[in-house]
């Protein structure tokens, strides 16, 4: 059963993916296979965003997503603008939402935020005109990150709905955990993820998944495997116990793959830790869908870029 | 002789067991006679037709933020902000700057406070030194310069030794210490309660548990030392479970609870959509926490209401939900919002509602007031029950704005404030 797609998006803005209906986010994921495919020709550039200014904003440092966006606006013919900043500047001087004014009066017509606070995107989205795009806040929502995930999912399998997932490793500290689980639910999909217990939120359920305690419980049956960074750097020592036992008891190793079902594809949003939450063996192996997770990053920025500016049906070639 | 008669008052004093139609003659700043019908030609009348006159109401938890933080509040603004909320009296945290740990920084507020002419102001002595949590601060002294309580409140006493000390020393001069009731390695720079919400938000919790550990430490050297713990801003279903237990067995334990934690839960983070008014220390609890608590006042376990007025400046507030600092403002929506609960919602009878604001308060703190017995000084709460208003912070005396409360139209203001026989505050008829 498909969703019918929305006929666009009601917001200004895209802060997460909780705002979102069933039909918008299918109508995200149908425009950006339509968008995939501007980046299969030989010239990869359609006019739809001519004369439309981007700001990226980014107060935490991220390579592949404000890559990502970048490719995705220069696609689609958008002039971009680069802020980059550590949100510590943020103290000491200029505060966010001043240096958000400060961009508006140039009259951008979206502010793509990455910032390593939840509820940023929010706070802006209030105050600008401009379309606020959040490319990660804090531990809160990642929702293009979601939506590439599920477009990965959906060109390999078919449908999202009665998809069985699972996400494993810290659910605590994960933007990503918590805008797919919101997606796929939202799409029909059934969710477990598992980590180690101290790294599991209170109330992980009410986002609509399941939360398991053993690896092999969420791995049984499964249609798809997401890994999930393990963030040392975010964390002490008291969370658990170290590298080494942490690959012992979560890590995603060929043996373990075996249990999910044979076509069961293996996702990572990257930065990858080799040899900590991930084997190279599957990272590597004829199962993983990595790389296409990142191909299809730009078609899905591309389509929020698009829908947002107010488009619909296929954008037009020069 | 100043003489003043405030007729038709309908008067709710329960300290005496009164509630009827009565008039308050009232002489050189003290009640000088209750009865149906006062004749006193010399008088200056005040028509309270339609009003409920009530002992004047104490806030035992404000931040005046004089010394050191004067673009927040200052002594006069605080107080100008308590009497338009209705308050005759307050007690000022010491987290200044300097701290309040010292006769001469009490001093200081006490000289401010009656420069200012408006609420009494008694102050609350650090517990420690620096609030470092070291060194007992010099408590005997900060008691001769007027000093009421004390407290390290906006940390909690983290040493137990030292919170031990405190609960024993203070017994020389007969006054309870004020715990901010807060596990901080348990509270792990969290931002808002601990829960699905939290979860959902992405913001970091902090659990009930931070704040039930240490209620139950504190619990415990009270009954070690028979010492008066109060605990501040009580704000868990667990605590007051604590707080209830240790009453049972005789230990001398009260705590307050403020109107915020009676009326909103977690959820209004997401509905406000990370609005930092709505971030303060303890945070808005879950609905199990907020039931638990009007379970508590209805019942009598909660011992008094406070506001932990908090005010911090609008550029302060207006970052990102992690950096703003906790705390909301609270006198001047304080009586419509608890009485819009608990009175009108909840059915809490009116004179248990007043004795939770004055009587209470008055007799935990050992202050003056608290009742209109002839020959107490003349603080007198009139309110206007019938009165539906909007809050509308633009109109707020404090110097600050940071309320969760702006747009809410509520029943139960207060209608005019008298200290010491004065008419310090009255609401403008527009």
């Amino acid at each position: 059963m498909r969703v019918q797609p929305a006929l666009r998006l009601t917001g200004k803005d895209l802060v997460g993916i909780d705002p979102l209906s069933p039909g918008e986010i299918q109508l995200l994921l149908d425009t950006a296979e339509e968008m995939r495919a501007i980046g299969e020709r030989p010239i990869k550039k359609v006019p739809a965003l001519r004369g439309k200014t981007v700001v990226n904003l980014f107060m935490e440092a991220s390579t592949r997503t404000r890559f990502s966006f970048e490719v995705a606006e220069k696609r689609l013919s958008a002039d971009s603008l680069n802020f980059s900043a550590s949100a510590s500047s943020v103290s000491k001087g200029e505060t966010l939402i001043d240096t958000a004014r400060n961009l508006e009066a140039m009259q951008p017509d979206f502010i793509v935020l990455r910032h390593q606070y939840a509820g940023a995107p929010h706070q802006l989205a209030r105050i600008l005109k401009a379309s606020v795009i959040n490319a990660g806040d804090g531990a809160h929502e990642h929702p293009t990150q979601a939506l590439l995930d599920a477009l990965t999912i959906r060109s390999r399998h078919g449908t999202l709905a009665g998809q069985v997932v699972a996400i494993i490793g810290d659910l605590q500290h994960s933007r990503v955990v918590r805008s797919n689980v919101l997606l796929l639910a939202r799409m029909g999909a059934t969710v477990r993820v598992v980590g180690p217990p101290s790294l599991i939120p209170i109330g992980m359920e009410a986002l609509g998944c399941e939360v398991h305690r053993r690896i092999e419980d969420v791995l049984v049956g499964a249609d798809v495997v997401m890994m999930l960074r393990i963030q040392l750097e975010r964390q002490g020592r008291m969370n658990f116990p170290s590298v080494r036992e942490y690959y012992d008891f979560f890590a995603l190793t060929p043996e373990r793959l075996r249990l999910a079902k044979k076509d069961c594809l293996v996702m990572h949003p990257g930065p990858m830790n080799r040899g900590v939450e991930i084997d190279s063996r599957v990272a590597d192996g004829p199962q993983s869908v990595i790389l296409e997770q990142v191909t299809n990053g730009v078609a899905v920025r591309m389509a929020v870029l698009y829908l947002l500016a107010g488009g619909h049906g296929e954008p037009a070639s020069d | 002789m100043s003489r003043l008669l405030i007729r038709h008052a309908r008067v709710v004093d329960p300290s005496q067991r009164l509630d009827e139609g009565l008039d308050v003659l009232v002489v050189d700043g003290a009640i000088a006679r209750i009865a149906e019908r006062i004749e006193d030609k010399d008088a200056e009348t005040l028509d309270a037709t339609g009003l409920v006159a009530a002992p004047g109401f104490i806030d035992v938890h404000v931040h005046l933020r004089e010394p050191g933080f004067e673009y927040k509040e200052t002594i006069a603004s605080g107080s100008a902000a308590a009497v338009a909320g209705g308050f005759t009296a307050v007690c000022c945290m010491p987290n200044t700057s300097p701290v309040n740990d010292s006769a001469a920084v009490t001093e200081f507020i006490r000289g401010r406070a009656v420069e200012a002419g408006l609420a009494r102001v008694y102050p609350v002595g650090a517990v420690s030194k620096g609030l470092a949590g070291e060194e007992l601060a010099e408590m005997g002294e900060m008691v001769r310069a007027g000093a009421v309580a004390f407290s390290d409140d906006g940390k909690p006493v983290s040493n137990s030794y030292l919170m031990r000390r405190a609960l024993e020393y203070a017994q020389l001069f007969g006054v309870p210490v004020v715990d901010h009731c807060e596990d901080s390695a348990l509270a792990a720079k969290g931002v808002m309660h601990e829960g699905a919400i939290a979860t959902r938000l992405g913001l970091r919790g902090i659990p009930a548990a931070a704040e039930e550990v240490v209620v139950a430490r504190d619990v415990v050297l009270a009954e070690l030392t028979h010492g008066h713990l109060h605990v501040a801003h009580l704000s868990t279903a667990g605590a007051l479970a604590r707080v209830h237990e240790a009453k049972a067995r005789g230990v001398a334990v009260t705590c307050e609870v403020t109107p915020h934690h009676l009326t909103l839960t977690d959820a209004a983070v997401a509905e406000s959509s990370y609005d930092t008014d709505t971030k303060m220390n303890p945070p808005l609890r879950g609905p199990e926490h907020v039931a638990a608590l009007i379970g508590g006042v209805l019942d009598g376990s909660v011992d008094c209401l406070a506001t932990d007025h908090a005010p911090h400046h609008a550029d302060e507030k207006a970052l990102e939900f992690d950096l703003a600092p906790f705390g909301v403002v609270g006198l001047e929506t304080a009586i419509p919002v608890s009485y819009d609960a608990l009175v009108r919602r909840h059915k809490l009878p009116l004179r248990q509602f007043i004795a939770l604001w004055s009587c209470n308060p008055a007799r935990i703190f050992k202050l003056p007031g608290g009742t209109l017995k002839v020959g107490a000084p003349a603080d007198i709460t009139l309110l206007d029950l019938e009165a539906r208003l909007t809050v509308n912070p633009d109109r707020f005396r404090s110097l600050s704005r940071n309320t969760p409360f702006a747009g809410q139209r509520l029943k139960g203001w207060p209608a005019a404030t008298l200290v010491g026989g004065k008419v310090v505050w009255r609401r403008e008829r527009r």
